[in-house]
């Protein structure tokens, strides 16, 4: 295969993906204002999503806290600034590693997980049987999906911003030997609300773009078992770079509005 | 006297996947109280005719009407209300398969009316006794067998009582037994529950069973339509080469 041709080929997949990607969204957005709600679904994928991911998260954010602290600390004692630990994991973990690093392990664990349900329904035929019998599938199948997301990453990313610091506070304390008070204090003093609602509006944004990609490669599955198997790769690779990529819009986005 | 609305009404329907045409220029009209059986090879379109009705694909070009409303662009929103008056039993069954027996058979049920627990265990038992397979309820689909689970199908598509129904191969894949149980079930439906139907199969036999209309499907187009008398004292090549058992493959 020429340049021209890969080009051209993978151009025209990624057009088709982001038309529909883009279509699903406004389907979604449409029938978030229509009746019937389901709350109890919403429930159980809050369940399925927040309380069944909360230690992957959690784990995972107390050890970059304590990896911020660390390599901040060696580095910072070199300019006699160590007791400055508390500000620098507070604004990394707030404004970017807190909800980034959630959204993509937790997003890649949700949104493959929706991709396989999804996909699973769609190569037998049961998302068929769900409009046959009348049932609007995007209201019972998407919409408590999104608004659960939007629910879960922020809370999940307000949890792992908390377990970020303490885990810095625990380096600073027990290995640098940084006073306690000192590491709050200085966090308290330097770090602005400003800064934690930043990271909490794009779990936000995080939430939807995860959901969406979950539900969107879930649906347009082809090809039996093989095809849900590709579908499953995909969305967390898209999910990954989704994240990492608006994260970098958003990061300039809200620096625009609110600096 | 008023004529009465056709259930169905199809005008040059066409519908072409990667530049193949599958359906070229396809009419046809189902009054009230017709079984119609579309028949033809496998590949010829039969399955994508019966979804472009059913509203679950659009067509490229031309007309459906479904109940007397154009539904080739209706939005999914809209088409809700016309697909609780009909009913699909899928090739494939397509249960629910996190679901029971009976809470397949409940389900249109539990999404489109508000009726008490009685009642729809009631309905979902009458319907379950009706397609043979009293005391399932609480089998899940996975320890069915490919019979089984095309009456459970049945059922769940007959539940809310609709005004047509649409078969997809409903003896494909099954054996001998099975394929006549079916088919006596829906001749018997026609007295019953549902005398409206279009009937998607390859298998004439069973297409005389149930169907007082037939139409043969060939290159995108109807090669014949009429009774079951008509179609077999054709003279259409591709009629008689279907009928001898020649498959019609596009």
């Amino acid at each position: 295969m020429t340049t021209a041709t890969y080009l051209r080929v993978h151009g025209r997949q990624a057009a088709i993906w982001s038309g529909g990607l883009g279509l699903l969204t406004g389907q979604v957005m449409r029938n978030l204002a229509l009746p019937p709600s389901y709350w109890r679904l919403v429930m159980q994928e809050v369940d399925a999503m927040g309380v069944r991911s909360v230690v992957v998260a959690l784990t995972a954010a107390i050890f970059t806290g304590m990896v911020l602290a660390l390599q901040s600390a060696v580095n910072m004692a070199r300019f006699g600034a160590e007791n400055y630990v508390g500000p620098v994991v507070a604004l990394s973990m707030l404004r970017e590693l807190g909800p980034v690093l959630t959204a993509i392990l937790v997003g890649g664990k949700v949104a493959s997980g929706i991709t396989a349900e999804l996909g699973s329904m769609k190569v037998t035929e049961q998302i068929d049987a769900l409009r046959a019998i009348g049932v609007n599938y995007v209201k019972k199948l998407i919409v408590p999906r999104l608004l659960a997301a939007l629910l879960i990453f922020p809370l999940l990313t307000i949890l792992a911003d908390f377990i970020g610091l303490l885990g810095g506070m625990l380096i600073a304390v027990l290995e640098r030997h940084v006073d306690a008070y000192v590491y709050w204090n200085n966090i308290f003093y330097w770090v602005t609300v400003r800064d934690f609602l930043t990271g909490v509006g794009k779990s936000f944004f995080f939430a939807a773009i995860i959901t969406l990609i979950g539900c969107y490669n879930g649906l347009s599955t082809e090809g039996g078992t093989e095809g849900l198997g590709r579908a499953t790769t995909a969305t967390v690779v898209q999910v990954a770079m989704g994240v990492i990529l608006a994260d970098f819009f958003l990061t300039k986005l809200f620096l625009f509005l609110f600096w | 006297m008023m004529k009465e609305q056709p259930v169905v009404e199809l005008r040059g329907v066409w519908k072409a996947f990667d530049h193949h045409e599958v359906l070229r220029g396809i009419s046809l009209v189902l009054s009230k109280g017709t079984t119609l059986a579309v028949m033809g090879g496998s590949g010829v379109g039969k399955t994508v005719l019966l979804r472009l009705i059913a509203g679950l694909a659009r067509p490229d070009t031309g007309e459906i009407r479904l109940f007397g409303r154009n539904i080739e662009r209706l939005r999914e929103e809209h088409m809700l209300a016309l697909r609780r008056r009909t009913g699909f039993v899928f090739q494939g069954a397509a249960l629910f398969d996190s679901l029971s027996v009976f809470e397949n058979v409940a389900y249109p049920l539990r999404e489109h009316t508000s009726w008490s627990e009685g009642e729809i265990t009631d309905r979902v038992h009458r319907f379950l006794s009706l397609v043979g397979l009293p005391g399932t309820d609480s089998l899940l689909p996975a320890e069915l067998s490919g019979g089984m689970k095309k009456r459970v199908g049945i059922a769940r598509a007959l539940v809310l009582e609709p005004e047509v129904v649409f078969f997809d191969e409903p003896t494909a894949g099954l054996d001998p037994t099975n394929a006549r149980v079916v088919g006596e079930l829906i001749a018997e439906l026609r007295s019953g529950v549902c005398d409206t139907a279009i009937v998607v199969t390859h298998d004439i036999e069973f297409a005389g069973m149930v169907a007082d209309q037939m139409a043969i499907l060939h290159e995108g187009q109807f090669a014949a339509m009429g009774t079951p008398g008509e179609i077999h004292s054709s003279n259409v090549p591709a009629v008689q080469a279907f009928l001898a058992g020649e498959l019609l493959e596009n």
